[in-house]
């Protein structure tokens, strides 16, 4: 394990402020179980757990958030932000929680949360379908959407298809809808995708769940094996489903999945 | 999380032997003991429990904070109180102070900061608040017997034995207050800045402040908006630094040259250089020059002094000589007539419930001998958090103290080599300094530089972890 104990350039230039979003549910009477929060990824904001996985979170006794990172969603512009502006915001909104919260990253989140884990002793992190970048991650984006990533490998825009994103199950319009939401990451942090720095170990060794699916066309089943792997684990996978596991016409499935898992983890069980 | 023991009042359990003086003990197994819930004490249970030990922590005030929470007597904090570290340097490095808070929050906020710390990690289960610690004894295997009664000295006295104990008992509440020649005879007031709260205190008077620490410079500062006159006497010169340079929090600016390793002695220059830029030549106002160099003295950051002493309105007076009734006679034979005198001259140390053999100070004098400021020879499951004067903040210095504890404390049994070996380092390396040349002082032997102490740290974990 490899402790960095003097962080002198983190020190001499904090992260600069920005305004952020952050959407929440909370059960209507306190169970004791820890806070979620929801990290979305590259181009997505707080509103895409905002459709079904707060609520239906909070339904099960969870205290549920998501925040938009800055750039994203309704939070502050921030054409400029890097990865670690990124990490920056996820553990000021973990740190204003009042309890030790569970991170769940999604996609490029996932990739956020895993350096916020070096930086805030999470409960539990899970980290859906997770991108967590690399040159294998543009071939597997160049070789489904060629159209799409072209551009943003020459600092342009990152597009993603609805067919990339959702099972055909999810009605067009919902489809629709949900892809005219999509917004794009700061160029710095796009770059940083393909070669991010190796997060730094996660402090407070919390549990690590990966989860995802096979037909995912951003994230090959190959990828989900890999991150899981690095956690000492195997994913729980949800097959026929597109890479917006929260948005998908059957969304319910994966997030029982992950509260089923919180409720039986020692360490996230109420009283732990 | 594993946890080797239930939180749980530490009541006497009656089929455990009797310590030396046949007084029952009551045996909390592998649980560790931690004296204080000041930011110290509160980094060392979250790192020990976050590392699945059991911890009972003992608190004689009735709430968490130390030193920044100003309801305690011992407080040392006054109204005006804001960190004279910036956040970046301040805040514990996994829980970060909110971006909406100023480069240096108030006192209060600080307070707020710890019970958010303690909360967030449900922390307060584990502390006894009002309950003093009277005695630490080392007994057989390494474990240790812990006697505490209720704060104020009624009640009981109980004793219980722990694996491991992690004294972070604070340094700045018992007020170091020098004598003079006719003091006793003095018919002014005569206080010692922790009873100093309040600038109402110095409304409309004729005062005098002595000592150029950073309480000293706050209250001389507070005295020049406040009082009918104010001197400050000092017995060196300093340098002031602002809180501010090129546009930035002043350590801010000073961790980006530690970042590219930019050796002291260009440092010092540097700082030197843009001193004489901003402040300038501090003699024309009858400042003493400097005797050492930049960071050779605890650093002062304080923007204000020297901009009231600009005005006027502080008077930089020499070391005092003797008191008269209604005079104070100055070390260049000037005698100046104040009607209050604040003494500014700092705080000491102290571990009454410990025999201070055991911290390596065989001689009584008050100055432990350990590694790390933090590891005492001979005692592998003693760990002082918090004796440290750092340079910056002190909070991430008991956050890794605490870590590194944690991680030894596991070692002990999962790899008693490792265990073995940091003990010998302890034992060798013991006395060990982390900072430049300092002047010599009552201060200064606890000083350190947090970049030397935190990579020395980094490197201890390193080694015990299997490290290179
Ligand atoms: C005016 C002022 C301003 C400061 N500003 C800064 C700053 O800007 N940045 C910075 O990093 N530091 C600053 N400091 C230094 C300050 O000491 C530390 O910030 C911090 O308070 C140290 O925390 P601690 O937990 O080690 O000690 P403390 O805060 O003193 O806590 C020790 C705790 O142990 C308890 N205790 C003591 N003995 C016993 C016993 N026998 N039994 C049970 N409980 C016991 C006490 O009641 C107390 O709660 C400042 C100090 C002063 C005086
Ligand atoms: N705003 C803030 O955040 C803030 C405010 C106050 C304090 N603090 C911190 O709290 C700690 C304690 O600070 P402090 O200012 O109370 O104490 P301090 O740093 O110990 O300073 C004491 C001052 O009194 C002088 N002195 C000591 N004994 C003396 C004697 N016998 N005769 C004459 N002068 C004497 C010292 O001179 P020498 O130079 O000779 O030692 C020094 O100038 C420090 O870590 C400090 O940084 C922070």
């Amino acid at each position: 394990m490899t402790d960095r104990v003097m962080r002198a350039r983190e020190w001499a230039r904090p992260v600069r402020p920005a305004r952020r979003e952050v959407l929440g549910s909370v059960p209507q009477l306190e169970q004791g179980r820890p806070p979620l929060l929801f990290v979305p990824g590259f181009g997505h904001g707080a509103w895409a757990f905002a459709e079904h996985w707060l609520e239906h979170a909070a339904g099960r006794g969870f205290p549920a958030y998501a925040l938009s990172l800055r750039g994203h969603g309704g939070s502050e512009p921030a054409p400029e932000a890097t990865l670690r502006a990124y990490a920056h915001d996820v553990v000021q909104v973990a740190a204003e929680l009042p309890r030790r919260a569970v991170l769940v990253g999604h996609g490029a989140g996932a990739l956020v949360v895993g350096h916020a884990l070096a930086r805030y002793p999470a409960r539990a992190a899970v980290l859906v379908a997770p991108v967590l970048g690399g040159w294998s991650t543009l071939g597997a984006a160049l070789r489904r959407n060629p159209a799409g990533t072209l551009p943003a490998a020459f600092g342009g825009g990152l597009r993603l298809t609805p067919r990339q994103l959702f099972s055909r199950e999810l009605p067009d319009a919902d489809a629709r809808r949900y892809a005219d939401r999509l917004g794009r990451a700061g160029r710095r942090a796009q770059w940083a995708l393909l070669n991010p720095d190796q997060p730094e170990a996660a402090v407070g060794r919390p549990p690590v769940l990966v989860l995802g699916s096979p037909d995912d066309q951003v994230v090959p089943l190959s990828a989900l094996n890999r991150a899981a792997r690095r956690y000492d684990s195997a994913p729980l996978l949800f097959p026929g489903m597109g890479h917006d596991l929260m948005l998908d016409a059957r969304w319910r499935e994966p997030i029982d999945a992950l509260l089923d898992w919180l409720d039986k983890e020692p360490a996230t069980r109420p009283g732990a | 999380m594993p946890s080797s023991t239930d939180p749980g009042r530490p009541d006497p359990d009656p089929t455990v032997a009797p310590t030396r003086d046949g007084r029952p003990v009551s045996d909390r197994g592998d649980t560790v003991c931690v004296i204080g819930a000041g930011a110290s004490g509160l980094t060392a249970v979250k790192n020990l429990r976050e590392h699945g030990f059991g911890v009972d922590c003992y608190e004689r005030e009735t709430g968490v904070g130390g030193a920044w929470n100003w309801r305690h007597d011992r407080s040392p904090v006054y109204a005006s109180t804001h960190l004279i570290s910036s956040r970046p340097f301040t805040q514990f490095p996994d829980f970060p102070m909110p971006d909406s808070w100023p480069d240096y929050p108030h006192h209060s906020q600080l307070l707020s900061y710890f019970e958010r710390y303690a909360d967030h990690f449900d922390l307060r289960q584990h502390i006894w608040f009002g309950t003093e610690v009277v005695r630490v004894e080392p007994v057989e295997g390494d474990r240790w017997d812990v006697t505490t009664r209720s704060t104020g000295g009624y009640g009981p006295e109980r004793t219980s034995r722990y694996a491991a104990v992690v004294v972070a008992n604070g340094h700045n509440w018992s007020p170091k207050l020098p004598r003079y020649e006719g003091m006793e005879g003095f018919r002014g007031e005569v206080m010692h800045a922790s009873s100093y709260k309040d600038p109402a205190q110095l409304r409309g008077k004729r005062v005098l402040v002595v000592g150029a620490g950073n309480t000293g410079c706050d209250i001389a500062v507070e005295a020049a908006q406040q009082a009918s006159h104010c001197w400050h006497s000092t017995r060196r010169g300093y340098w002031y630094a602002p809180k501010y340079v090129l546009g930035r929090p002043a350590d801010q600016v000073n961790d980006t040259l530690l970042a590219l390793r930019v050796p002291l002695r260009v440092r010092q220059w540097l700082y030197h250089w843009t001193l004489r830029l901003t402040v300038g030549d501090l003699t024309r106002f009858g400042l003493p020059k400097p005797d050492h160099r930049v960071y050779e003295t605890h650093p002062i950051a304080n923007s204000q002094l020297v901009y009231y002493v600009g005005h006027g309105e502080i008077t930089p007076v020499p070391e005092i000589a003797r008191f008269h009734d209604r005079t104070v006679e100055l070390a260049d034979g000037r005698s100046i007539d104040p009607e209050l005198v604040v003494f500014a001259t700092g705080y000491l140390p102290r571990f009454e419930f410990l025999d201070p053999a055991l911290l390596g100070d065989e001689g009584g004098q008050g100055r432990p001998r350990l590694w790390l400021n933090a590891f005492a020879p001979g005692h592998p499951t003693l760990a002082v958090a918090g004796l440290v004067q750092p340079d910056s903040g002190i909070f991430t210095l008991s956050h890794w103290q605490t870590v590194l504890f944690a991680r030894l404390l596991r070692a002990r049994a999962a790899r008693p080599e490792r265990a073995a070996a940091f003990a010998q380092r302890v034992t060798a390396r013991a006395g060990e300094r982390y900072s430049g040349a300092v002047k010599d002082s009552s201060r200064h032997w606890f000083e350190v530089g947090h970049a030397d102490y935190l990579r020395a740290v980094e490197r201890a974990l390193h080694e015990l972890e299997g490290g290179k």
